[in-house]
């Protein structure tokens, strides 16, 4: 889906033993093995909407970064401005080169005062890594990144019935945990980060914790679930829920090749809070307009959109698919897509061409999948 | 895992019920296991000619597109039109109501090139 895994082994999460017990099918991910899917992936993705979904997603990266000069070095690092963050809150974010590409997208978390933690995706783990240390050493700023993803785990039960499980196994208040908030606390035992965050669009949570006691946290939600009518998920689900939530995934929408503009993400962008990595950039991008965009289109015709499938409006190429599915919760056959930004317009007519043959498709609004209110 | 002895199989995980000179062709309870959620089936046209081991459709899983290889040459006489609303046939009755298309053979003696089914048990196991 990413990146093509380096070479040499795959690298196993702490939960490697747990997903096999299942019966999990695993397949090569940005380098670790990873379950894909347990039963099915319609199945699971089902059940993240309607009840829960417990996900392995320690391969992913942690990385500390603290210090006096912390909140001013990830201003400077990040496109967001952390520094608005108060303990406890998390913001979503991207990290940029120079010409405004993506290294990738990410949630930063602050913890403390001068103690903040960026959970990226692990195929751009190393790349974020050096970015925020040649840009620590180019800036003189009082601060030190420390990369704790070998050691982190993290499981994350997600679903309408998420709160509910976990407030079973823990102390923690979490009706007092908003969306995109966080609390540390003891969960089934466990020392764990609890935050209100995820890639589902579903509410749920992503618990962080030492790797060593994975299973512990893993096992004790899961037999808690079984009341809740939770499944073990794997990135099959992970991929077709998020995409029904219209959130963009790196490798596919997001690339060193697009900026944050041309996917929707202006508003994550912060050209106020003064200098940062890729911000002439970026500045230049808002003042012209984008000259793509990310749409959002409906097939109507019986063929399913895949990433890399190219995109024509009157016959012409204009575009590609960035990623495409069937809906499980829809049943209609969606796709994301990078076009002329004077082409877009909610109603407008493309087709996508698959297998040599032009399907009519829609665009339509972004996301496709908004959960119901509470 | 077995498999229905009176069918013939091959390689690319399709299998063959010969009736005289037609046979119905369809994908193996493997294949499907392997590919996961069926959730599109491209049928070939009626009338269309099948070679041995030549594509003829393509189905999708949710994460896969993947080929239909014929494993007999022949002429298109029927599809299973029920696929195109109810591609979950193929994982749900691989051998049974999701079959796919029904030909009428060039070759019955290509038959011979194909498994039987403790053979393409074996292979795999």
């Amino acid at each position: 889906m990413s990146e093509a895994p380096p070479a040499g082994p795959l690298l196993h999460t702490p939960l490697h033993d747990a997903h096999r017990e299942l019966g999990a099918r695993l397949v090569p991910f940005a380098g670790y093995e990873m379950p894909v899917q347990y039963s099915s992936i319609i199945d699971e993705h089902r059940t993240v909407r309607t009840t829960v979904g417990l996900f392995d997603l320690s391969h992913m990266g942690e990385i500390e970064v603290r210090g006096d000069e912390a909140v001013a070095f990830l201003r400077y690092a990040l496109v967001s401005d952390p520094g608005a963050l108060v303990i406890g809150q998390a913001q979503y974010s991207m990290a940029c080169q120079e010409d405004g590409g993506i290294i990738d997208d990410l949630i930063c978390y602050r913890l403390e005062d001068d103690r903040f933690w960026i959970v990226c995706n692990a195929s751009n783990r190393a790349a974020v890594v050096s970015h925020l240390e040649a840009l620590l050493a180019r800036g003189d700023f009082g601060a030190s990144i420390e990369d704790r993803s070998d050691r982190t785990a993290l499981v994350a039960p997600q679903g309408p019935n998420a709160a509910a499980l976990l407030a079973e196994l823990t102390d923690v208040d979490l009706a007092a945990i908003g969306n995109y908030r966080s609390a540390s606390g003891i969960v089934a035992g466990v020392q764990c980060l609890v935050a209100r965050t995820g890639y589902t669009g579903e509410d749920g949570f992503e618990l962080f914790c030492d790797a060593r006691r994975a299973r512990a946290v893993w096992d004790a939600v899961a037999t808690a679930g079984e009341a809740h009518g939770l499944k073990p998920c794997g990135l099959g689900s992970r991929d077709t829920l998020r995409l029904e939530a219209g959130m963009p995934l790196y490798g596919n929408e997001l690339t060193r090749d697009t900026n944050p503009f041309e996917v929707n993400l202006g508003r994550v962008v912060k050209l106020e809070k003064g200098e940062f990595s890729g911000r002439a950039a970026l500045q230049s991008v808002q003042q012209t307009g984008p000259a793509r965009k990310l749409i959002g289109l409906e097939m109507r015709e019986n063929a399913i959109p895949r990433a890399g499938y190219p995109v024509q409006a009157d016959g012409r190429t204009v575009g590609h698919v960035t990623s495409g599915t069937l809906s499980p919760t829809l049943g209609t056959k969606i796709a994301m897509a990078l076009v002329p930004a004077e082409l877009a317009g909610i109603g407008n007519a493309f087709e996508v061409v698959v297998r040599e043959r032009p399907y009519r498709a829609e665009q339509v609004k972004l996301p496709f999948y908004k959960r119901p209110p509470d | 895992m077995s498999y229905p002895d009176d069918l013939r199989y091959s390689k690319e995980h399709e299998w063959v019920r010969a009736e005289d000179s037609h046979a119905t062709i369809g994908i193996t309870s493997f294949a499907s296991d392997e590919l996961g959620d069926i959730v599109f089936v491209e049928l070939p046209e009626v009338g269309s000619s099948l070679a041995q081991f030549g594509t003829f459709g393509v189905v999708e899983s949710v994460k896969a597109v993947s080929d239909l290889y014929a494993p007999i040459s022949g002429t298109v006489a029927e599809v299973n039109e029920a696929l195109r609303d109810a591609p979950e046939l193929l994982n749900s009755d691989p051998f049974g109501q999701g079959w796919i298309a029904r030909v009428e053979l060039s070759d019955p003696s290509e038959l011979d090139a194909l498994m039987d089914a403790a053979g393409y048990a074996a292979e795999t196991a």
